[in-house]
């Protein structure tokens, strides 16, 4: 597993032509099934770049590592802002953990 | 299915570093210039830097010059260099930073307000949205930028390039793009060997999985001279999850340490220059630990303090998220267990190492009309995303320049009808090979015969002359190739990329017969460097008519 994506978030992105993470996602895995909720088509062909993660404006997309890697489930969620991203990690105990982290400049910086 | 077909002044295939930089240097000095870029996934989030970058690795501090960032290089890579490329590349460095920064790149400053010093050539940045930030300042240009279209090959009279065939992934279309000048600016290739995960996990590797060596494909297959494949890059990088060292060892000092705790590099390869040895060097002490009984290594971060640990989080959320996770786990908090490295598989590229187009100093390729920038233009490694967005600029002024007096080639309808043909054919086909199993069969054939993973990267010439026959006998099944849908008949055409990259890399590591650069090009049966001798370039030109590759050899001045 590359990404989970929690089906009683995603609203599909509605009135766009395509959900967000399907425009995004630098391998072409994401799709918009026909009950219109995101899905990513192979596993085992995700990057774990977490550009899906990044994108979903309400953070239905978690970043995991696939079980072979790491058998301790941690996760990874973002959350853009103009000039920054926050990110939240929960660790295998579901401790949790925040980094906000400047990601542009703004005019004027 | 329809066909479409876009004129333009200069098309630049790949939306990447290089192709985002060389669109807005085009349109800063001609903004009539009508610009296409070809992209193969969307260029706001693509290739190499879709994770995004925490540092810049080649930019020039106060006292450094040109001429001592060719030293460096050319020390690095055993003398073996395009020192006119390295230093066009070095004079421009700094110049680059400052205008992506002005695009919207934040960096770390000291209170005086130059660029924080990282490493010896490197400064941090913030880079997580560095795709982003680079595509909005394409956005501001009136390029036209054409996401989700696969680029398939050239257009090539036999005179000169004159645009690109693509297909679009979305629409289904065939795209015919005319040009009176190509920037080819596509990222390497990775997924020639079998990676370091297997399965499930198969594309959690250092490089990006889906730069398919498609910009070397193309112009292999176009007859275009092509340098310096024997040079692979392995990445030693954090096992499992590949991400950078460097990101530990230069941005927090951590020391390389064998499974006994030992200061490895000082104590037993003291003769390759210890902990100031080449960062090839580094791979092989790291190997030959594994083989003498004294691995796994690791980078020593036990004694990182509570600032340094945050920062180096920081550092990997700006471009490598994966190894939170693998940290956020059980048992493997970075300050309770050392962090354990391992070399990756082999790939080929052209911006840590060189292999690419062979190019002249004003990136003009060997076939009138092409230019090559960044990842795929060789010769000058250590170019790293600074020297890629340098190399942009030039290519761009030379292809402005070119074009003066050039007016657009109507293309022959034959050579449409050919390539399209070629192009849908697995679609056509109800049953035949999966493009899962061609991929399959590649890296098995690499990694066994051509110096993978599992025989410790070493070559020799019998298992090379191997690879060759195999990989005669794999292309000539790649027209068998099944796709049930646009993914699958990407994933298709990149197995054919691969193929012909592989069988150049093939050829190349078969030239040179000696050992230039350890485990890059470690043959067995020639194991010393030979000065004497190999003080050259070894290139290639492909014979699509005979299907036969012509290797060359180019004196290292030109």
């Amino acid at each position: 597993m590359g990404i989970f994506i929690d089906e009683n978030i995603c609203n599909g992105c509605r009135g766009l032509p395509e959900a967000r993470c399907e425009r995004i996602c630098p391998g072409d895995l994401c799709y918009r099934k026909e009950n219109m909720k995101a899905a990513i088509r192979d596993q085992s062909a995700c990057w774990t770049c977490a550009c899906c993660v990044k994108e979903c404006p309400v953070q239905a997309i978690e970043l995991r590592l696939p079980f072979q890697a790491c058998s301790n489930g941690a996760s990874l969620k973002a959350r853009l802002k103009r000039d920054r991203t926050i990110w939240t990690v929960w660790d295998a105990g579901g401790h949790q953990e925040e980094f906000i982290i400047q990601a542009r400049r703004l005019k004027g910086d | 299915m329809g066909t479409m077909h876009i004129d333009a002044d200069i098309l630049i295939i790949g939306g990447g570093a290089a192709g985002c930089f060389a669109a807005v240097e085009i349109y800063k000095k001609s903004p009539n210039c009508r610009v296409v870029i070809m992209e193969k996934a969307h260029i706001e989030r693509s290739g190499c830097l879709a994770m995004g970058l925490n540092a810049i690795n080649a930019y020039l501090h106060s006292g450094q010059t040109p001429e001592s960032y060719v030293s460096y290089v050319e020390r690095e890579f055993e003398g073996v260099i395009r020192k006119d490329l390295v230093y066009t590349i070095a004079q421009g460095l700094n110049e680059v930073v400052k205008d992506v920064e002005e695009m919207g790149l934040p960096i770390e400053k000291t209170e005086d307000g130059t660029y924080k010093k990282r490493g010896k050539r490197s400064i941090r940045i913030f880079g997580e949205r560095l795709k982003p930030i680079l595509a909005e300042a394409v956005a501001k240009t009136g390029t036209q930028v054409l996401n989700r279209i696969v680029a398939t090959n050239f257009i090539y009279d036999g005179d000169r390039i004159c645009g690109a065939f693509g297909y679009g992934i979305r629409d289904g279309k065939f795209y015919v793009v005319s040009a009176k000048a190509v920037i080819v600016a596509t990222g390497g290739a990775s997924g020639i060997y079998i990676p370091n995960n297997p399965g499930e996990a198969r594309h959690l590797m250092w490089y990006c999985p889906w730069n398919a060596g498609t910009g070397y494909a193309m112009g292999i297959r176009a007859g275009a001279e092509m340098t310096s494949f024997e040079n692979r890059f392995i990445a030693l990088r954090v096992k499992d999850v590949h991400a950078p060292t460097g990101t530990i060892a230069v941005g927090v000092h951590a020391k390389q340490i064998n499974a006994r705790g030992e200061d490895y590099l000082e104590l037993y390869y003291k003769h390759l220059g210890g902990n100031k040895c080449l960062t090839q060097h580094r791979l092989l002490a790291t190997v030959e630990e594994a083989k003498a009984g004294r691995g796994p290594c690791y980078l020593d971060t036990t004694t990182l303090n509570d600032a340094d640990e945050r920062r180096l989080k920081e550092d990997f959320l700006n471009m490598n998220p994966q190894i939170i996770l693998l940290w956020a786990s059980e048992g493997m908090d970075p300050r309770q267990k050392p962090v354990e490295i391992q070399g990756t598989e082999p790939f080929v590229v052209g911006g840590h190492c060189q292999a690419g187009y062979w190019i002249d100093k004003e990136r003009r390729t060997t076939l009138k009309g092409l230019y090559a920038a960044g990842e795929v233009a060789g010769g000058a490694p250590k170019k790293y995303v600074s020297g890629t967005w340098v190399e942009a600029r030039i290519a761009a002024t030379t292809a402005l320049e070119d074009i003066k007096g050039v007016s657009l080639e109507d293309v022959d309808g034959e050579l449409i009808h050919t390539e399209k043909s070629r192009v849908l054919t697995p679609l056509t086909k109800k049953s035949g090979i999966f493009p899962s199993e061609v991929r399959e069969r590649l890296q098995k054939i690499m990694d066994e015969y051509a110096g993978g993973i599992s025989v410790n990267y070493a070559l020799h010439e019998e298992r090379l002359l191997e690879a060759r026959r195999l990989l005669k006998c794999l292309k000539g099944r790649l027209k068998d190739m099944t796709a049930v849908n646009n993914y699958n008949l990407v994933e298709a055409l990149e197995c054919i990329d691969r193929v012909d990259v592989a069988r150049v890399l093939v050829e190349h590591l078969i030239c040179r017969k000696e050992t230039r650069w350890a485990c890059y090009q470690t043959r067995l049966d020639y194991p010393e460097k030979d000065d004497s001798r190999w003080l050259t370039f070894v290139n290639s030109i492909y014979h699509a008519e005979t299907d036969e590759i012509k290797m060359v050899e180019r004196p290292l001045s030109v």
